[in-house]
């Protein structure tokens, strides 16, 4: 499954080919069909998604499909439902009484919001990591062992010792919390609090980690080492990521979507969509919607 | 304000910044609140120099454990508050073992399961009216209840268990309503954190919501607690008795009276045969025994907002 992730320095090349296949297709949705693409399989695959808040409509027409081992970015405008297309992906939504699903959400080609489906099961599958960093008021050792031991992967002793250390240091923050590791996680700073996050999510070995705005809430240095942290983990992570910076998108992903909002007709109320999905580079050089390129220069939003 | 412009010179910035412009009502509004603090000091200080000045000579006269250890009786020198202190012991252990468990799991159901709408909301006005229904409506429920209802083969009548049940189910709507208040203020990015490392609704409550939210729960329990403690009128209601034999730890189906009781009771003999200075010093140790508990509800919430 590694072989579909692109070495570094020729991250290039199969971007521009699959930015050819896609450029031949007179929208720019994602094809359908993992086989059109040259690269790894599909993890969810989202069609006609629409989220409501009671009788409102707060996202629609969401077609696109993340492929693993790849950083996709949402991009776009305040409220125009990134984060809570993000929040269907690990069920989060099922938390606000109000929210309705509608539409297809497949993940591996399974119905998340089939009956059948335990959300439980899918949050330790799909990782989430929050806008403001949210550490538990509990030790650093208790923060990253807090999914494992729900999970039932390991209580204690040296398993546990085991997965939160590789999960520290896959955050890239064992080296500066090993030798305080009973320490409050409150105690650490922003940035530091973000990679604890990240390692908590990281510790039940999910599949996916969801991002939500990770960054915002962080000065650049601590943003450029989770983004350095985000190119290294996603060897073995696929990676969904909303973001209000366009500049970090642009570094992050390999590809993006735009969504933008709409006022309605009917009320005085805006509903969000998605306009584009595409490959990063195409996204910020040769965008086929207009509202995407007047986005991304700046324009607007 | 002045509107007239002004050239901007060091010094007249200096008398601008250091000026007596005066904040007249902001500095009226401080004192008045400062009097405020006063004047509930000064009751307070009254009322303990009060009963002290009489109840803590008579406590060093007669000895404090004399004072503990006596039963009731017709006599005010030899009339102790033995079976008072351990009726309000056994009834707060009481109010403890039923109230606090319930009242606990009311208020998470309310605040983390139940959804919100109508019935429910109309479940939280009526608990927050219930807390303000006066005590001696309680004792009535409890006479009917416990004491005179169906449930005598149990509480024994009119026994220490029937007054302990009343007590806590007057004091379980403040265990509720501070309950949730304290489940509410829990952060919403911490059950989200939860559930977003895969943790179920039960374990989100017990191992981030209740572990958080048990200081202020604490605070709330201790509250009703002494609020409970210091009522008198739904015992009579419930047949506390101002001399009787027994009252013994343990003996929860028998005759029973409590501190506030027998103060009350004291309070209406003749003040020629002494009872005054037994009545001061019961008060005594009714505040010592409530400021007792108060104390332990602090360690305990201190504890507890250190470990977390």
């Amino acid at each position: 499954m590694s072989s579909s992730v692109p070495p570094l320095s020729t991250e290039a090349h199969p971007m521009t080919d699959r930015t050819d296949l896609d450029k031949a297709a007179p929208t720019p949705e994602p094809s359908a069909t993992p086989a059109a693409t040259a690269d790894g399989a599909t993890v969810f695959d989202v069609d006609d998604l629409s989220v409501y808040y009671g009788d409102f409509r707060a996202v629609r027409d969401v077609k696109l499909d993340i492929k693993e081992h790849e950083v996709t970015a949402f991009i776009g405008p305040s409220g125009c439902g990134k984060t809570t297309v993000l929040r269907c992906f690990n069920r989060m939504n099922d938390l606000i009484e109000i929210a309705r699903v509608e539409g297809d959400l497949r993940y591996h080609g399974v119905d998340l919001y089939d009956p059948k489906v335990n959300p439980v099961e899918v949050r330790r599958r799909i990782g989430m990591v929050f806008q403001k960093p949210n550490p538990f008021p509990k030790s650093i050792y208790d923060n990253v062992a807090y999914g494992p031991r729900t999970a039932g992967i390991a209580k204690k002793g040296a398993a546990l010792d085991e997965i939160v250390e590789r999960s520290l240091r896959q955050a890239a923050l064992w080296d500066e919390v090993k030798d305080r590791l009973k320490a409050s996680g409150l105690g650490l700073s922003g940035g530091q609090q973000q990679r604890l996050c990240i390692a908590r999510a990281l510790a039940t070995n999910p599949e996916v980690i969801l991002m939500d705005e990770p960054c915002s809430a962080l000065d650049p240095i601590a943003t450029g080492r989770i983004e350095d942290l985000m190119e290294e983990i996603k060897a073995q992570y696929t990676i969904v990521i909303v973001t209000h910076n366009m500049q970090q998108a642009a570094r992050v992903s390999d590809r993006c979507a735009f969504f933008t909002t709409e006022v309605n007709e009917t009320s005085d109320t805006r509903t969000g969509l998605l306009v584009e999905f595409d490959a990063t580079e195409t996204m910020f050089s040769n965008p086929s919607d207009e509202r995407t390129e007047s986005y991304v220069t700046g324009r607007f939003g | 304000m002045s509107i007239v412009p002004t050239e901007i010179t060091a010094d007249v910035v200096a008398a601008r910044l250091r000026g007596e412009k005066a904040d007249i009502s902001g500095k009226v509004f401080r004192y008045l609140l400062l009097s405020c603090l006063g004047l509930v000091l000064a009751t307070l200080i009254a009322l303990l120099w009060n009963v002290g000045s009489v109840g803590i000579p008579y406590l060093s006269e007669r000895g404090v454990g004399d004072f503990l250890s006596r039963y009731t009786s017709q006599r005010a020198e030899i009339a102790g508050v033995y079976q008072a202190l351990m009726g309000t012991i056994q009834m707060g252990v009481i109010i403890i073992v039923v109230a606090f468990p319930l009242g606990v799991a009311t208020a998470l159901y309310l605040e983390e399961y139940a959804s919100d709408n109508l019935f429910t909301r109309a479940i939280e006005v009526v608990i927050r009216n219930l807390a303000g229904v006066p005590a001696i409506v309680y004792g009535l429920l409890g006479a009917a209840l416990f004491a005179r209802g169906g449930l005598e083969p149990l509480t024994g009548r009119e026994s220490l268990l029937s007054a302990g049940l009343t007590l806590s189910i007057l004091v379980l709507p403040i265990v509720v309503i501070t309950s949730a208040e304290a489940i509410r203020a829990v952060p919403k990015s911490l059950r989200e954190g939860g559930f977003g490392a895969g943790a179920t609704r039960w374990e989100v409550i017990r191992t981030l919501v209740l572990p958080n939210a048990l200081p202020g729960i604490l605070t709330g329990t201790i509250l009703g607690l002494a609020r409970g403690l210091g009522e008198a009128a739904p015992l009579l209601l419930i047949g506390a008795k101002r001399y009787f034999g027994g009252g013994e730890l343990g003996d929860l189906r028998g005759d029973f009276t409590s501190l506030p009781h027998i103060i009350s009771v004291w309070t209406k003999l003749p003040s020629a045969q002494g009872w005054p200075d037994n009545t001061a010093a019961a008060i005594v140790v009714t505040l010592v025994v409530i400021l007792g508990i108060n104390a332990v509800g602090i360690v305990l919430r201190n504890k507890f907002e250190k470990t977390r």
